[in-house]
């Protein structure tokens, strides 16, 4: 057996690192061709408020970032049917305003000896038995729901008032996509770290879209992009003594500048 | 060709409902009203042409038969069934404008975008059967797209493009097919193919037709009745009537009046 799975830390990370890199692009591709990239990267920095609220309430961190995130969806899908702000103004509102509530947390719970540097940055030496197992069930949950609603997924994304004028719920879709993003974000934040997070939703998701011929292909490409990052990204943090999130990031990109390169003109666009 | 029997035939008996009853509509952005009091039926088997000039309300009208804006007064009907409680969605098909309809660069092959248009029929959380695959096949048949099934949306010609979308709104055979400002952008050898294929389909299935258009000259030649809207209808009925009695041209010269006298 390899060093590198003999250890028990390693092998949870491992599996939380597939899981995460299954559901993080799927998500991706919807959000990057809604153009709501941004989404991921503002409820990563409200579920950092989670996480400071459940060091300080002594509960569960990443339970606290999970209530925080799905809060913050519904409040912004809700902001941005309203139209009573610009898209973008309701993300800048709820990204800031994440982060001033988990710094004024912090600071009160000045004294707790918990790593938040662990939530911001990842590592994969945190990840506890029950983290693989909250990491494995809500990255079903976001398959599931993928899965069970693949084609109304596509149709609004693709048209969202072709979708409204064939009766389809458009609305409670947007809502649940947003959800989706607000769970994916906390499954992804114990390795990649809460800053990285949306890195690893988007960048696949492009580099697929450089390369796919339909829709069902794009996401396939771009699941196998984040694997494939995911796991070089482990490996040289583990032999090389690098943080996870960053390594795996950097891979994706590097992953994300080759194809740039070799299919400038050749690729299906 | 094709035969069409699989098609659902529409009745045309006189004692029908109207396809759509529009009656005393009304609509305003802000404080502008852009409907007044406009009364439209459809009937089965018309071709109905919308014609007016810019800021007529065209869009907007569509938009409130659609279910996508809401009348402000007066009632909407399709298919004798009021608009609120309306549910058969997919007996309206619905071609929209295409440069907002999609992103060039959407990374979709032209038979899922076909086959999104059975999304609604299909049912909520269900995969596409058999049947959803050849309903979208016909569709692309229809139109003369199958050969192109594989290939990217956004690697076609816009007049492709067109015709992706009609299939799209075709694959849930509709009775009913809604069309705003379809040539725009397409080439004058697409357009004839595109009004060839609107004729098919309403001389050969019956298919109800309504099209916005601000392409005066082609339409008055294509539709059996037309409509002359400027913010409330000025006309309804032939298109050789509309000629006959002028009502085209009073339409254009009253709006360049209006606007010459905001100047």
């Amino acid at each position: 057996m390899p060093e590198i799975l003999q250890y028990g830390f390693m092998q949870r990370a491992l599996l939380a690192g597939l899981m995460i890199g299954t559901v993080a692009p799927l998500i991706g591709v919807f959000l990057v061709l809604r153009r709501l990239s941004l989404i991921a990267d503002t409820l990563a920095h409200v579920a950092l408020a989670g996480v400071a609220a459940g060091i300080l309430l002594r509960t569960y961190p990443v339970g606290g970032a999970l209530v925080a995130a799905i809060v913050a969806a519904v409040g912004i899908e809700r902001l941005r049917v309203s139209g009573r702000l610009f898209g973008e103004a309701a993300l800048a509102v709820f990204l800031s305003g994440g982060v001033a509530v988990a710094v004024v947390l912090i600071s009160v719970a000045r004294g707790f000896t918990v790593d938040l540097f662990a939530y911001l940055f990842g590592a994969i030496t945190v990840v506890q038995p029950r983290d693989l197992w909250v990491i494995l069930a809500l990255g079903l949950v976001v398959l599931a729901a993928v899965g069970t609603f693949y084609k109304e997924l596509f149709a609004i994304t693709f048209d969202e008032e072709g979708a409204r004028v064939q009766g389809v719920p458009v609305d409670a879709l947007n809502l649940l996509l947003t959800a989706l993003v607000a769970v994916t974000v906390v499954v992804a934040m114990r390795v990649v770290g809460i800053l990285l997070t949306s890195a690893l939703i988007v960048i696949p998701s492009i580099t697929a879209l450089r390369l796919a011929r339909n829709f069902q292909e794009t996401l396939r490409i771009a699941v196998a992009c984040s694997l494939v990052s995911v796991l070089a990204g482990m490996v040289a943090s583990f032999y090389l003594d690098v943080a996870a999130g960053g390594a795996i990031v950097l891979a994706a990109l590097g992953l994300f500048a080759v194809v740039s390169m070799l299919g400038r003109g050749a690729g299906p666009r | 060709m094709r035969t069409f029997e699989t098609w659902p035939t529409v009745s045309t008996a006189a004692s029908a409902a109207p396809l759509v009853a529009l009656a005393h509509v009304c609509f305003s952005y802000g404080r502008e009203q852009v409907l007044h009091e406009v009364n439209l039926e459809i009937q089965a088997g018309d071709f109905l042409g919308i014609i007016g000039p810019n800021g007529a309300g065209k869009t907007t009208l569509l938009r409130i038969m659609l279910g996508l804006a809401r009348s402000e007064c007066g009632h909407v009907r399709l298919f004798g069934q009021d608009i609120r409680v309306f549910r058969d969605w997919h007996r309206v098909g619905y071609v929209p404008q295409k440069a907002v309809a999609f992103e060039a660069r959407f990374p979709a092959s032209v038979l899922e975008v076909v086959l999104s248009g059975r999304t609604g029929l299909a049912g909520l959380a269900r995969r596409f059967s058999a049947a959803d695959r050849q309903a979208a096949f016909d569709a692309l048949e229809t139109v003369g797209m199958v050969d192109h099934r594989d290939r990217l949306i956004g690697r076609l010609s816009a007049g492709q493009q067109q015709r992706v979308f009609i299939a799209r709104a075709l694959a849930s055979r509709p009775a009913l097919l809604v069309l705003d400002e379809p040539t725009v952008g397409v080439d004058v050898e697409a357009q004839e193919q595109f009004y060839g294929l609107l004729r098919r389909l309403n001389r050969e299935r019956g298919t109800t037709l309504v099209l916005v258009s601000h392409d005066v000259g082609v339409i008055a030649a294509e539709v059996t009745r037309l409509a002359c809207l400027n913010r409330t209808l000025i006309f309804h009925g032939s298109p050789q009537e509309a000629i006959r009695t002028g009502a085209i041209a009073r339409m254009y010269r009253d709006d360049s009046l209006l606007v010459t006298h905001r100047h």
